[in-house]
């Protein structure tokens, strides 16, 4: 399985397995990562699975799960502290080409 | 290792939130969820929705993997009815005799079903929607050429509406209201929703009293006050939901239409906690107490509970949100309209694709119901939390995009 780190805003890194073919927010759940809290269950409804994507990922992502839909987009505009690198975890589908990606979080969700 | 011990009551949203709020806050003692039903914490949204569709499976129905339990060193205990809490002696006590001692203990054990107190409601076919397993009871009469009778126009009524046409299913809408969504909902919202169940072929029966649900010993008809009857297959009755605060109130914890909680979702009892649809809660943003059926208050409790037990500063408060997905539509509310004097609509309802905005007497924005209006909720809940006041003309025009209202 890949493996991808995600980064608290402290600094703290936490290296997981992420199932292929489920998404990134799903990943950080099932091993209980801090700061992404999901509330919505991945339907894209709430942007409380707000990520900052490493700069080298950013092109590969957007290759494997596209730019940000319009729902993602509107969402993410009005998160906290959103930046050019934003997306929803619940909206990037883990693959083989995305071993060893890394992603920072906001200081909150909400 | 910490020899404390946590027991929660409750393996729902609320409580599978709470284990894993407490493992990321540091709690190194012992964890025992104990559970009513056979299922790990799973999302009860889907089930109106893609689990009623056959779109959804098991694994991605649960909360967490079964593994992530192990992996905290969590002790589910499934299929497990809490009968009694013992306050002086800091226990509970099992169906079956067993009793579990505690040093901090979270009540989660969420809202039933209301059911109806007509003749005929105990007949088979008269459905209820909480659990997975009410979801495949619901499941195995919906189809073509059968007729799903609904009775309550709120939410899970209109969700199940939804998914059942999509499956081909006649479905008709019972609402004792002049509207649907009466009780929750802006007028306006609920013309929309009438015209669009309406447009995909649901039969709407408002100001409709039931007097009785009939048949022999499966339900074949729906008979109105007014001697009408309608027949049908099944009957989903969604009358809204009462807290499971009986084991509390046994125990003698303040309760009025749920457990009462503070803002760290502790009881009076400093070493009980209530959280999720059983608990009635402080609202800051109303500054009055209220009980919320949802997804994020559950977890919005959650982790108020966890980070009280582990000592952490209690989160922010949220302003309440919820969501509803029908057909091809996606409904998200922030805030609730309490206080509101005035609406404002943004957008048009013909278009699919609007906002209303509930206005204060002091301009405030106080609620937002959208219709595929992201930028409209998300800003509607930062204005909510903000207390700035509006101005209503330039909410209203479109030509004003929603950031340069905050």
């Amino acid at each position: 399985m890949p493996k991808v780190t995600f980064i608290e805003h402290d600094g703290t890194a936490h290296s997981v397995e992420a199932q292929l073919g489920l998404s990134l927010m799903l990943a950080a759940i099932t091993n209980n990562v801090p700061g992404i809290d999901a509330d919505c269950g991945g339907e894209c409804a709430c942007a409380t699975c707000h990520v900052y994507i490493e700069p080298d990922w950013q092109q590969r992502v957007t290759e494997i799960s596209g730019p940000p839909n319009a729902q993602e987009a509107s969402m993410l505009s009005f998160a906290a502290t959103t930046q050019a690198s934003s997306r929803l975890a619940c909206q990037i589908i883990v693959t083989e080409t995305l071993d060893g990606l890394s992603v920072r979080m906001p200081d909150g969700q909400h | 290792m910490d020899q404390s011990e946590i027991v929660i009551i409750g393996g729902g949203h609320a409580g599978g939130s709470a284990v894993a709020f407490l493992r990321q806050y540091g709690w190194a003692g012992g964890i025992t969820m104990v559970g009513a039903e056979p299922l790990l914490p799973y999302h009860r949204p889907p089930l109106s929705k893609a689990w009623l569709k056959a779109e959804a499976d098991a694994a991605s129905l649960a909360l967490r993997p079964a593994k992530f339990y192990a992996d905290n060193r969590i002790d589910c205990r499934l299929n497990t009815v809490a009968t009694r809490i013992d306050r002086a002696a800091k226990t509970i006590e099992l169906a079956g005799g067993e009793s579990l001692a505690y040093d901090h203990l979270i009540l989660a054990p969420g809202a039933r079903a209301r059911r109806l107190a007509l003749p005929g409601a105990g007949l088979a076919g008269v459905l209820e929607l909480r659990t997975a397993a009410d979801a495949d009871r619901l499941q195995s009469v919906l189809g073509p050429g059968r007729t799903l009778a609904i009775i309550g126009g709120g939410y899970i009524g209109l969700e199940v509406a939804a998914s059942a046409r999509a499956l081909g299913t006649e479905v008709v809408i019972i609402e004792r209201e002049p509207r649907l969504l009466a009780r929750v909902a802006s007028p306006e919202l609920s013309s929309f929703f009438q015209r669009l169940h309406c447009a995909k072929g649901v039969t709407l029966e408002l100001n409709a009293g039931v007097a009785a649900l009939e048949g022999d010993d499966r339900i074949q008809a729906v008979r109105f006050s007014d001697g009408r009857r309608i027949a049908c297959d099944a009957a989903l009755v969604g009358v809204g939901a009462i807290p499971n605060d009986e084991l509390a109130r046994d125990a003698g914890l303040a309760c009025d239409g749920g457990i009462e909680v503070d803002l760290h979702a502790r009881t009076e009892d400093p070493a009980i906690y209530a959280i999720g649809d059983c608990s009635r809660r402080p609202l800051p943003h109303y500054a009055r107490n209220f009980r919320l059926e949802s997804v994020p208050n559950a977890i919005e409790q959650a982790k108020q509970a966890a980070a009280s037990i582990c000592a952490r500063p209690p989160p922010v408060p949220e302003v309440p949100w919820f969501w509803s997905d029908q057909y091809d539509l996606r409904l998200q509310i922030a805030g609730l309209p309490f206080d509101a004097t005035e609406t404002v609509l943004r957008g048009s309802p013909e278009s699919a694709a609007f906002a209303v905005f509930h206005l204060g007497a002091d301009a405030t924005v106080q609620a937002v119901e959208a219709v595929n209006a992201a930028p409209e909720f998300m800003a509607g809940k930062l204005l909510i939390a903000k207390r700035h006041p509006v101005s209503r003309e330039r909410l209203g025009d479109m030509a004003v995009s929603m950031k340069d209202l905050l």
